[in-house]
């Protein structure tokens, strides 16, 4: 029993990164329609901003993930303004390759700046709690209270603000979004921006339980993109859902099943969806 | 009758697009489907040419049940279609790209592909043959070195034509045939649907541009709302009470 | 200028490549341009799905690493020849891509690329964990060269290369043949329009599989080429880095364009070489190439020179064209 409790504990851990990360990547695409493939990359980048900002600069773990924040989501807008946004009218193929160009240079720029080592992030929340008792470290709380906090801040923003209703109009219906006056520009903008931070903040929670190198996005990335399809790609409430439920389905997975293939999980999940669903869960029907 | 269709309907979740529509194409003849923006056509040329299955009714080819078909299938009969845009290879030339609409009457695979057998050199000289044919009968035989991206809209209108012409069709469907291109340019164009006929081939065609259709068309059916309202001879459609009043506010039949 | 035309050009460079190990005698070089013939054999395999067929597969490296496996598999741990395997190993990947195909097929564009994303890890997580068949981490030691047939022994460099060369220059010649005939014509449809191809009477969905099956086949041919030369294989050439390699290779060279994957393999693959310092880096340059070319130029290298000689055509076609005209 115990054993099952501490393993969803640490299922309800990965899942928040998980949704945090899925969230940007389906936000994305809900603006975008193509797989931004360099999503893993920017979190990456965020991971190492925190970490260099706390060895080298010195600042507190907060501190450092609100510097990482900031240098993520410009990095992501850039990456919209100088690739997504000139390519936008381009065969599909086109973009999927660009964010694949994007993905091998900031992988590289890494390992040239940071080094190839894996790496360790300190943390201010190492010590050891009883809740219920379980032994938790106190890291692990704070990723799923920080993960959720950040959630109801992004779905106050976005249902509750105007700004924030502008990137759904522009999900649901782009020419639409256009025609009232939206613009979207500022919107493809801002959305980038989002995504960037929920990357640099997943990455940031996660980084002191894990490790920091310069391929730690690619398991991610991909597992994101398994969520978003089983939770419906563009669709927030899935990205959430299907978070929680890989978190949980892999933490359970490798203690009953096997640690060594917990990471197929995820893809044995997808390939089946797919295989059953081509055009995923939540296809709107017909054509 | 070469064509018929018996209560053919089409629903897209709870939206019905096409609803119990009974319609026959004579052969030989022009045939035209005409009706406000939504009404429906363009779904129910999807019906006919197998890109969507119906929901209810049946289509009959020359008496054949074909109603399940698959679109390939279908163009095997000798049914051939357009589409609204042209989606050709622009950086290939008008005639690359209009080679391989004789490819579903050749049979040579990967092994003729590999070893350059007699059967793939043959094939392939049909078809260049049929291109030749097709391009000539389309007046495109002097843009047929060009590159699609250096030719004009018409042009491209035309290198459609010529793709579905290659396939040996024995009935042509035309998706907005002349969408996109000037008033002189479409006369152009309906001479060649006219031409078309006269070879023998059936023509069924969607358009708005009802001046051309008035003079073109042999036989008319009006779609609204997924149903048809009217049948007949341009005469017949242009006095008829209920094509008048469907088409008040989305432009006049004379228009 | 009847000299240099495209049979010449193309006798020269099989006549220079003939003559390479015999006018420099540098073994490193050797080694790089024999493995770089086996890698343009499989960017040939992707070239013909991705870019004439229209499908982005992202599993190619995993094809690769069967490929190599099988070949690895079946000589280490099964006691086959090198021979045998190698008739078997691009069979078998091609059988695997067969069942991959079937179900990957059925989704497309984005949904097609994470599918296929997701096959290449599944297939790197079973040849990493699956220790009993594949040793795991520990690799595959102790693949055996190609036997001897008669007097030609398979053991020296300058051997590896020749043998590299001549299938490569196989590989190319059969490709060449797909694309030039109906059934490449009919790939290039799909391509463009797969509503349009099914409207003229194409079966897409075969024709689809048959070029999956065939891109595996060469990404299988090449792994196969691949563990005979290296002799040891490990997990990472399952890796998701080799189908990015590959994929530079062939965006930098040009998709969809016949002279596409042996521009950018060599030229990717030897500038690597000669600026070592670039080795772990070599992405920080290529990585933002193929971002650029796919804005600038989408069809790589080779597809911008084939559009300035197309213009250049055009131009003195009109200026002769009026010529006659004025002659009439």
């Amino acid at each position: 029993m115990e054993l099952l409790l501490q393993q969803l504990f640490n299922g309800l851990t990965i899942g928040s990164v998980y949704s945090l990360v899925a969230l940007g990547l389906t936000l994305v695409y809900g603006i975008l329609h193509i797989p931004n493939f360099a999503h893993g990359a920017l979190y990456m980048v965020g991971g190492y901003i925190t970490l260099i900002m706390m060895t080298n600069a010195g600042l507190h773990y907060i501190l450092a993930i609100l510097v990482s924040i900031i240098v993520v989501g410009v990095l992501s807008v850039l990456m919209e303004r100088l690739v997504f946004h000139p390519l936008r009218h381009s065969p599909p193929i086109q973009d999927k390759v660009a964010a694949i160009g994007i993905l091998l240079f900031l992988e590289a720029l890494a390992q040239l700046l940071w080094g190839a080592d894996y790496r360790q992030m300190p943390t201010p929340f190492g010590q050891v709690v009883n809740v219920f008792g379980l032994t938790l470290t106190l890291q692990r709380i704070i990723i799923v209270a920080a993960a959720i906090a950040v959630m109801i801040f992004l779905y106050w923003f976005l249902k509750k603000t105007f700004i924030g209703s502008t990137i759904i109009a522009m999900a649901q219906n782009r020419e639409g979004a256009a025609l009232v006056g939206i613009n979207t520009n500022k919107v493809a903008i801002l959305t980038f921006f989002i995504a960037g931070a929920l990357a640099a903040i997943g990455a940031s929670l996660t980084s002191p339980i894990n490790l920091v190198f310069p391929g730690m996005g690619h398991l991610v990335i991909l597992k994101a993109f398994v969520i978003i399809i089983i939770g419906g790609m563009g669709s927030i409430p899935g990205a959430i859902l299907g978070g929680y439920i890989l978190g949980f389905t892999e933490s359970i997975g490798a203690t009953y099943i096997s640690s060594d293939y917990k990471d197929l999980i995820a893809f044995v999940l997808l390939i089946i969806i797919l295989s059953a669903k081509p055009q995923g869960i939540f296809s709107k029907g017909g054509a | 009758m070469i064509l018929e269709t018996k209560h053919l309907t089409k629903k897209f979740g709870g939206n019905i697009a096409v609803k119990h529509v009974d319609f026959s194409i004579e052969q030989g003849k022009v045939n035209a489907i005409i009706g406000p923006n939504g009404a429906g056509k363009s779904t129910f040329f999807n019906l006919i040419t197998g890109v969507h299955p119906p929901t209810e009714g049946q289509i009959f080819y020359k008496g054949e049940d074909i109603t399940k078909l698959p679109a390939n299938k279908i163009a095997l009969l000798g049914m051939a279609r357009t589409f609204q845009t042209t989606n050709l290879f622009e950086m290939s030339t008008v005639f690359d790209n209009v080679i391989v609409g004789h490819r579903l009457r050749t049979k040579s695979n990967l092994f003729d592909a590999i070893f350059r057998t007699k059967r793939l050199k043959e094939e392939e000289e049909r078809c260049k043959e049929k291109a030749l044919e097709v391009l000539e009968f389309t007046g495109l035989a002097n843009v047929s070195d060009q590159l699609v991206a250096n030719i004009s809209q018409e042009e491209k209108k035309r290198v459609a034509f010529a793709l579905a012409l290659a396939t040996d069709p024995e009935i042509v469907f035309l998706d907005e045939p002349t969408a996109g291109v000037n008033p002189d340019e479409t006369e152009e164009l309906s001479l060649l649907i006219k031409k078309m006929a006269e070879q023998g081939i059936t023509v069924c065609l969607i358009e708005h541009k009802m001046q051309m259709i008035m003079s073109l068309a042999d036989h008319i059916m009006v779609l609204n709302y997924g149903e048809k309202i009217a049948e007949g001879t341009p005469d017949e459609i242009k006095n008829n009470e209920e094509v008048i009043k469907a088409y008040l506010g989305g432009g006049s039949v004379s228009a | 200028m009847k000299l240099l035309n495209k049979r010449n050009i193309i006798i020269l460079l099989i006549l220079l490549a003939a003559a390479f190990p015999f006018v420099i005698q540098n073994q490193y070089y050797l080694h790089i341009l024999t493995l770089a013939f086996i890698w343009t054999i499989a960017v040939y395999g992707l070239n013909l799905l991705a870019g004439y067929t229209g499908y982005l597969s992202l599993a190619h490296g995993g094809f690769f690493a069967i490929g190599a496996y099988a070949l690895g598999l079946l000589t280490v741990k099964a006691g086959f020849s090198f021979w045998m395997a190698f008739l078997l190993a691009p069979l078998i990947t091609m059988i695997i891509g067969l069942v991959v195909g079937l179900f990957a097929l059925r989704t497309k564009e984005h949904f097609f690329a994470i599918y296929t994303l997701c096959v290449g890890y599944i297939i790197y997580l079973v040849i990493d964990k699956w220790e009993s068949l594949t040793e795991g981490v520990r690799g595959l030691i102790g693949i055996p060269a190609p036997e001897a047939i008669g007097p030609i022994s398979f053991t020296s460099p300058i051997s590896q290369y020749y043998f590299a060369l001549v299938v490569f220059l196989l590989v190319v010649l059969v490709i060449y043949r797909i694309i030039h005939s109906l059934t490449g014509r009919t790939f290039i449809a799909i391509r463009n329009s797969e509503e349009l191809a099914l409207s003229l009477g194409i079966s897409t969905k075969k024709n689809k599989l048959l070029s999956f099956v065939l891109s595996t086949f060469f990404a299988g041919l090449a792994g196969a080429m691949y563990a005979g030369f290296i002799r040891f294989i490990g997990p990472e050439i399952a890796y998701t880095t080799i189908t990015f390699d590959l994929l530079t290779y062939m965006i930098v060279g040009g998709i969809g364009t016949f002279a596409g994957p042996i521009v950018g393999t060599f030229l990717i693959v030897l500038l690597s070489q000669n600026l070592q310092f670039l080795q772990d880096y070599r992405m920080l340059i290529f990585g933002p190439l193929l971002t650029l070319l796919i804005i600038f130029s989408p069809r790589g290298i080779v597809g911008f020179i084939l559009m300035q000689y197309a213009n250049w055509k055009t131009k003195k076609k009109v200026i002769t064209s009026k010529g006659h005209v004025k002659e009439g």
